[in-house]
């Protein structure tokens, strides 16, 4: 008969490695990074022992103690302890310890013995610890605590081998009888006590040498200095902005050739009529445009990757976070927000650190106000087009420095959206504590970075070839049909669905500098951001005819004033244009009221900015 | 615990400047005037490994009014605020 699947938890405190040890053994590709607070949900993976036991392993966010105290930890706990309902308990807990800072993780699987689990103490980040020569007694360290233990390098070919062939000796030998769970939450007594026990164990087992990182010191003395560290972090995302525009250039200019090309070529080759307009407009000149945009999109992905494996993250929210706290947020609150430069997505998911609700909260409001990776399309294009690529001192790229400036407003935006929440709806704030560990830095693993890269590439372009394909199978059916009157001299496209809608639009949006063509893009535009940039230009492709072979810029740069490109601008700055963050914001408040005011919000800030910047652009004689 | 530390006064970990370093004396988290009650502020903190006997030492101050501080404390690096350090006695 074959053994049932077994059912293994990966726990222990925060970035001691169970998400590269869970990788390591389902060959599963979950997010890795240098800071506390990766991994925020559960995620299951499959793997087979050498001896062909058929396991299952759970990842699990990373914590202290078995308290609960933030939605990441509950997350933990209910597992461990089967409280998630028809839950099956986990048969064998991997407690994973950072080997090089043990007294947390002991204390942690002291706490973990009460649950009654069969358990095996998993010393990570062995390299590490032999490195700077900590030596640890494994043999007295099973006998004082009772449990197997093993070490393990989980970023190494190899590195699991011992824990592997551990767990196929435990699992043959596993009681049948579950063992009685005594585990409640720990008085402060006990902890302490716990703690105390934990420490005579480690100083019996452990050898260490006092010799913290100096590499991690030497940094820090710059990175973490009161004035020289804020000027890093500065200068850290000027210099992002600036590669987003000027390093991207080479490789997004071969992509337009490219699609370029391929227009030609379809023009060449078929016969007028739809099918040719079908290619050429919608999805050349319409999911072509988006696709361009990829070697943007890797840039902003490899500076926020290599930060988060490098162990900067940490180090960035220490330095901001009494400036946060001075808008009213909470200090764990500054990496989802950074990590909303990526997307709002994950950034609203890693809100889940947060332990008070109502700073949770308010994260979640305003991360949709950093500037995600999707924008980063429909800046470009308006920039390229209306902004001139000259040089400003010298050696500032105008073009970048509008950019850095959007960057700038959105956080800026955020800041006082959080401050005014403060103001109005929390009356009786008191500043959330802010504790946070700061882990030695590493070099990144090139390995990690490629895979973080390539998934996010992989997804961008999965998005083009679903989403803004559909959408854009949808603009360019309304923008072609129905088809004009026969010997009618006005364009074709004016007689289109698309052109009733935009226009019937336009009398709501004329305020803000909108024209009819604008109002359509936005629309779909509320599926993805970069739909608008497709959406733009397939309804100019067709509406040019067969003679717009020019670049959609260059079709903007003649269509719009330079006050309708800067309302356009400030609109994107603000305006909920995503409907997947919408969905994620209502499942993590659990409520569709907050979806809502996140909405109309969003959506009041954008008209209210896109109205400014219009009428201020037009008196300055730029309408 | 060395007579060295027995002569130095008492004080919180809250107002130590950069480069104090010391041994945890004990926790007191009355009137800190942190958010959290008292006994999870308590919890907290020896979570992170501040408990009796531990050596601190203050390496990194922020630039708001010194605020917060990275703090050693044994063999991690931890970054609090000082209102929550205050109720770490040191000396
Ligand atoms: N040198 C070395 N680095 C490791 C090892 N295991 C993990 N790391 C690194 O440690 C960091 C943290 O790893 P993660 O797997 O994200 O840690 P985690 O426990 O899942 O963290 P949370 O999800 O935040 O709780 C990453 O930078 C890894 O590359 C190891 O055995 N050796
Ligand atoms: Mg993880």
């Amino acid at each position: 008969m074959e053994a049932p699947l077994l059912h293994l938890a990966l726990v222990g405190t925060p970035n001691s490695g169970k998400t590269s040890l869970f990788n390591a053994l389902t060959g599963s590709r979950q997010k890795v990074a240098n800071y506390p607070g990766v991994t925020v949900e559960r995620k299951e993976g499959f793997f087979v022992t050498p001896l062909g036991r058929q396991v299952s392993v759970v990842d699990l966010p990373g914590t202290y103690s078995l308290r609960g105290r933030s939605p990441d930890e509950e997350i933990t706990r209910d597992f461990v302890l089967g409280k998630a309902s028809g839950e099956i308990v986990p048969d064998l807990v991997l407690c994973v310890a950072d080997s090089t800072n043990l007294r947390l993780t002991i204390r942690l699987l002291l706490e973990l013995k009460r649950t009654g689990r069969p358990m095996i103490l998993v010393l990570n980040m062995f390299d590490i610890a032999s490195r700077r020569g900590i030596t640890v007694d494994v043999e007295r360290l099973v006998k004082e605590l009772g449990v197997p233990v093993v070490t393990s390098i989980a970023v190494r070919k190899g590195g699991t081998a011992d824990l592997l062939a551990l767990t196929d000796e435990i699992s043959a030998k596993l009681a049948a009888e579950p063992q009685e769970n005594s585990w409640r939450a720990l008085s402060v007594s006990e902890l302490r006590a716990t703690q105390r026990e934990a420490d005579r164990i480690i100083a019996d087992c452990v050898s260490l040498p006092a010799r913290p990182d100096t590499w991690t010191a030497r940094i820090d003395a710059v990175v973490l200095h009161p004035v020289g560290g804020l000027i890093v972090l500065a200068l850290i995302l000027f210099v992002m902005f600036q590669a987003v525009f000027a390093w991207a250039q080479p490789a997004m200019d071969l992509l337009k050739s490219g699609f370029d090309a391929l227009g030609e070529l379809v023009k060449a080759t078929l016969p007028d009529g739809l099918l040719q307009s079908f290619l050429q407009d919608g999805v050349i000149s319409g999911v072509g445009s988006v696709i361009v945009f990829l070697p943007q999109i890797i840039l902003i992905f490899l500076f926020i990757l290599l930060l988060e494996d490098f162990g900067y993250m940490a180090r960035a929210a220490f330095l901001m976070d009494r400036i946060m706290g001075g808008a009213g947020l909470h200090g764990r609150a500054f990496i989802p927000l950074l990590s909303s430069f990526a997307c709002a997505i994950p950034g609203i998911m890693a809100t889940r650190v947060i332990d008070n609700k109502r700073d949770r909260l308010t994260t979640i409001l305003i991360a949709p106000l950093m500037t995600c990776s999707a924008r980063i399309p429909v800046y470009t294009l308006i920039i390229s087009a209306f902004i001139p690529a000259k040089d400003v001192w010298g050696f500032i790229n105008l073009q970048g420095l509008v950019m850095f400036g959007l960057y700038v407003t959105g956080i800026v935006s955020a800041l006082a959206v959080s401050f005014v929440i403060k103001f109005f709806m929390i009356r009786d704030y008191a500043p959330a504590p802010f504790m946070l560990e700061l882990p030695d830095y590493k070099l990144p693993r090139l390995k990690s970075i490629a895979i973080g890269i390539y998934t996010r590439a992989k997804m961008f372009l999965q998005r083009a070839g679903t989403t803004i394909f559909s959408m854009m199978v949808l603009i360019w059916f309304l923008a072609s049909f129905p088809q004009p009157p026969a010997g009618s001299t006005e364009p074709a496209i004016d007689f289109s669905l698309a052109a009733i809608i935009g226009k019937a639009l336009e009398p709501l949006l004329a305020p803000v500098g909108f024209n009819w063509q604008i109002a359509v893009a936005l629309i779909p535009g509320m599926a993805a951001r970069e739909v608008a940039v497709a959406a733009l230009g397939t309804v100019y492709s067709i509406e040019g005819g067969k003679e717009a072979a020019e670049q959609i810029g260059q079709v903007l740069a003649t269509k719009w004033s330079l006050a309708t490109a800067l309302s356009m601008l400030a609109w994107y700055i603000f305006a909920p244009q995503c409907a997947s963050t919408l969905a994620v914001i209502r499942r993590e408040t659990g409520s569709w009221g907050w979806m809502a005011v996140t909405f109309t919000y969003m959506l009041v800030l954008a008209y209210a900015a896109s109205l400014v910047t219009y009428n201020v652009a037009v008196a300055l004689g730029a309408g | 615990m060395t007579d060295h530390d027995e002569k130095r006064p008492h004080m919180p970990l809250g107002l130590a400047l950069r480069g104090y370093t010391g041994v945890i004396q004990h926790l007191s988290t009355k009137d800190t005037g942190s958010a959290l009650s008292d006994i999870e502020l308590e919890s907290r903190l020896i979570e992170l490994g501040f408990v009796e006997g531990a050596r601190v030492e203050v390496l990194h101050e922020g630039l708001v009014g010194r605020d917060p501080i990275a703090v050693r404390v044994d063999s991690i690096t931890i970054a609090v605020r000082r209102r929550e350090a205050m109720a770490i006695i040191v000396a």
